[in-house]
């Protein structure tokens, strides 16, 4: 008998899922500054379009083909995502593999047809106010696609070649987290981008 | 307690059969009392025993590797706390020597000790310097070093992040005091605005200096504001819920929330302000659609809670100096933490009352001019809370007492010129003058480092070991105290008569001379003061008195372990029963014993009731937080001059991520191995996993 009071915690797991867990804490904070970011990207959109009469100035706006393209892309990547995050919290080794892998695909995808819409916006970067905030808009979003392709690629390298233990099975599940945010910004901001210009 | 009376118990029951009769032999029962004394004496003994073994154990875990590569590898968040702390403190002295030059130069009327060119630059980096480099990042580097401690926690939450972090804040820092050495420090003033900022108006480098800073030093405090939000939900000592935290830690939670949400729109701000210097976008140019004040509401939409950034952990400062120095619980914690957070939502609430003289729609200026009323309600509960604890208690003055006391007095002074700004019709008369510039002299030195110098004096004992001179300490006081008020009072009645600010000097004969000179002779006071603090660090390093734990007969679980701490803090996790700790727990308050003493483990704990949950292993010694921030500053740096370097520059970026995130073998196969293994293989994990979680829970 010991005559210190103690707690015992030698036998809790050593990883755990969603909440529970530290790296889920660190995706939602950076979801949290860039969604900040987002939103104020819109919201500047929205201000510099305020004082203007026609809007488009002078140009006519983004053309619709290559944007609703990879609306319809991001969203259906929503699907290998989710299985990927589900075979991941199952410890489904192949399961993860596999959509990890199909997500991998969706994502170039949408990056390539993002180098479409870049020569579809009808407007240069440096040509007035709209085209700075659209090109840096689209950017920003772009910058994420590409980051959260590489993070897959490193993630699915690392199922494949080890050393994997448990953590790395909540670092795929929290990747998939990421997306759904970067899926759901996109769908603003196709909104903002896509369809405002045509409205207003 | 149980311990306690179960032994209470057994005496009463050995004395009842004492009592009973001759059939208990006095002889046998001395025998049984010395042999119980004996045993419980052996198995003190073979307790301390063991706790040698598990600090011997926990330290080789814990520890640094020695010398230069243990010194750019660590990740212990005390190491990189206090390099964190004095790195900002030089930073402090350097905007202070700036600060100096400036007042030698405004001493008398005509001067030309310093020429209108260099004094842009020098006032523009005085307050770049005091905003970015130090008042921000000292308050996280205190909060990096004490929320561990304080929550009872073996490290920060990421402490490779929080390695990246300081280098970050670091090699931004550097860059901009090499830029300002080589004549291209910026010259546009701490917000830059635009079109003055602009490529236009600022041609050449330094504003482009000026905006990179800004991305230097938030993604410093991003990084940091992450690592602190999920060390105090995630990693508390359990029993340590949400309504027992100190409310010192509460004030790192709501100031890093703020983080998140203003840090990020300046951040943007820049990176626009450097695209329409660099790559000729139009945010902000008029001529081409843009439109300046869109820059000013980016700036301000941070630069208003940016205060607040800096004042709330100060307000924490307070709020864990006074119990202590009053020998009594806080009073009225729910409404001081209440405080806090509301503090942080209205504080995105007054963005615009910097722009009243923008020419802002009526409606608008009202309604910032009430949200800045308002705010007064929170701070005025605060310090009706401070006052009440103070009233109710016995008060000792010691040094970071008499600091406190000097913060209530010049906050409440700067806090009452802020309600007189509030309103339009003044702020509109006294804009750009003076008056401003006293008022948040008022708010931050009186709101900020007043308390910041008392929690030196207060912690330091506890992160060196060594007591502090309380006779130096005074005398630091009284000069910062008296060279304060006799610096920045005088500025109130200079912007009321009209002395604009950011003028390199003035004419004879407007009667400004005199307030000028008495503001000047104030200034060398206040660096005196801070000579004596600089002073009174370094003789207690070698002459100061041991600490000892405990120095202050403080509440809280940072006093609990020696000081200063060891590589792993506590040897035993700490088990939490009560808001003030140390002064209610039992003599036998249980602790946490089954983390592992090879590894880094490290508990992690329930959010709201801070319920033991799992063990997470943390990373050991790693040079690739520097290689990131290496590559990150060079692709910055060179973004200055070349927006390709954005494209290039990233890949270097990528890969040291990637080496960064990449598991060393060895440390994966040590992480439970069988567990991990077993998982692996089997399909009904998911039911094990749950099964876990039980007997967690």
């Amino acid at each position: 008998m010991s005559a210190r009071r103690t707690v015992d915690v030698s036998g809790l797991p050593t990883f755990a899922f969603g909440h529970h867990q530290l790296t889920w804490w660190a995706t939602w904070s950076m979801i949290f500054m860039e969604g900040t970011m987002f939103v104020v990207f819109f919201v500047s959109y929205f201000f510099l379009r305020t004082p203007v009469p026609d809007w488009p100035p002078a140009v006519p706006p983004p053309e619709l083909l290559w944007g609703t393209v990879n609306l319809v892309i991001i969203l259906a990547s929503f699907v290998p995502a989710h299985l990927t995050k589900k075979a991941a919290e199952e410890l489904d080794l192949r399961g993860a593999r596999l959509w990890l892998g199909v997500s991998i695909l969706f994502a170039l995808a949408a990056c390539v047809v993002r180098a479409f819409e870049f020569t579809a916006l009808n407007c240069k970067w440096d040509q007035n106010a709209y085209g700075s905030i659209v090109w840096v808009n689209l950017g920003f979003h772009t910058t994420h696609l590409v980051t959260d392709l590489i993070d897959s690629v490193v993630l699915f390298a690392l199922l494949f070649k080890g050393p994997l233990d448990g953590k790395h099975f909540v670092d795929v599940s929290e990747n998939s987290i990421y997306w759904y945010f970067v899926v759901v910004f996109w769908v603003l901001m196709y909104a903002v981008i896509y369809v405002a210009p045509r409205l207003m | 307690m149980p311990r306690r009376k179960k032994r209470e118990g057994k005496g009463k029951e050995d004395a009842r059969a004492a009592e009973a009769g001759p059939r208990v032999d006095a002889e046998a029962l001395r025998e049984a009392a010395r042999r119980a004394v004996a045993a419980r004496a052996d198995r003190a003994l073979a307790e301390d025993l063991v706790d040698e073994h598990e600090r011997e154990a926990l330290e080789k875990t814990w520890g640094d590797p020695p010398g230069l590569w243990g010194w750019l590898t660590t990740v212990n968040h005390k190491r990189v706390g206090k390099r964190f702390i004095a790195t900002a403190f030089a930073f402090f002295v350097a905007g202070g020597i700036l600060a100096v030059l400036m007042r030698v130069q405004l001493a008398r009327p005509e001067n030309n000790f310093l020429g209108p060119d260099l004094y842009n630059q020098i006032f523009t980096m005085h307050g770049t310097v005091m905003m970015f480099l130090f008042a921000v990042p000292v308050m996280e580097a205190m909060a990096v070093y004490l929320v561990p401690l304080m929550v009872g926690t073996r490290s920060v939450a990421f402490p490779r992040l929080n390695s990246f972090g300081y280098w970050m804040f670091l090699f931004g820092g550097v860059m901009i005091f090499v830029a300002f050495f080589l004549n291209v420090g910026p010259d546009v003033g701490w917000f830059a605005y635009p079109p003055l900022a602009g490529p236009e108006y600022s041609p050449g480098k330094r504003a482009d200096f000026w905006a990179q800073l800004i991305t230097f030093t938030e993604v410093s405090a991003l990084v940091v504001a992450t690592e602190l939000i999920t060390t105090i939900f995630k990693l508390r000592a359990p029993g340590m819920s949400l309504n027992r935290i100190p409310v010192y830690v509460w004030s790192i939670l709501v100031m890093s929330f703020m983080v998140f949400f203003a840090m990020p729109t300046v951040a943007l701000g820049s990176a626009c302000l450097i695209m329409d210097r660099l790559i000729g976008t139009h945010f902000f140019n008029p001529a081409e659609g843009g439109d300046p004040i869109l820059w000013q509401h980016l700036f301000w939409f941070f630069g208003h809670p940016e205060v607040y950034i800096i004042f709330i952990p100060a307000t924490g400062f307070v709020s864990a100096i006074i119990p202590t120095f009053v020998r009594r619980p806080v009073f009225g914690y729910a409404a001081l933490v209440l405080s806090l957070v509301s503090t942080g939502f209205i504080g995105f609430g007054l963005w615009v009352h910097h722009m009243f003289a923008a020419g802002l729609p009526r409606m608008g200026a009202s309604f910032f001019t009430a949200a800045t009323m308002m705010i007064v309600i929170p701070s005025g509960v605060q310090i009706f809370c401070w006052i009440a604890t103070i009233w109710g208690g016995r008060p000792v003055f010691k040094t970071p007492f008499l600091f406190v006391l000097g913060f209530f007095f010049t906050f409440v002074l700067g806090g009452m010129t802020g309600v007189m700004q509030a309103s339009v019709p003044l702020d509109l008369q006294v804009h750009d003058t003076y008056f401003v510039v006293a008022h948040f002299h008022y708010v931050l030195i009186g709101g900020s480092v007043f308390p910041l110098f008392g929690a030196f004096y207060y912690w330091l004992p506890k992160i060196t070991g060594r007591m502090l001179s309380e006779a130096l300490g005074k005398l630091n006081f009284w000069l910062m105290f008296v060279g304060f008020n006799l610096t920045f009072f005088p500025m109130h009645l200079l912007g009321l008569v009209g002395m604009p600010r950011r003028v390199y000097t003035y004419q004879p004969g407007l009667g400004w001379a005199g307030m000028n000179l008495a503001a000047t002779a104030g200034g060398v006071l206040l660096t005196l003061g801070v000579v004596v603090f600089i002073f009174n660090f370094f003789r207690s390093l070698r002459r100061g008195a041991e600490a000892g734990d405990n120095p202050w007969g403080a509440s809280t679980l940072e006093w609990a372990t020696t000081s200063p701490p060891p590589s792993y803090n506590f040897l035993h996790i700490p088990t939490v029963a009560d808001r003030d700790t140390l002064w209610k727990q039992g003599p036998d308050q249980p602790v946490v014993v089954g983390l592992r003493l090879d590894v880094r483990q490290v508990l992690v704990t329930k959010m709201l009731d801070a319920e033991p949950e799992h063990k997470e292993e943390f990373p050991t010694p790693t040079p690739w937080p520097l290689f990131a921030a290496l590559a990150t500053t060079a692709m910055f740096i060179a973004s200055v001059f070349t927006p390709w370097a954005v494209p290039v520059g990233m890949i270097p970026v990528a890969a040291a991520l990637v080496g960064w995130f990449w598991p060393r073998k060895h440390q994966a196969e040590e992480r439970a191995p069988d567990e991990v293994k077993e998982r692996l293989g089997e399909k009904t994990v998911r039911q094990r996993l749950e099964a876990l979680e039980e007997v967690g829970a």
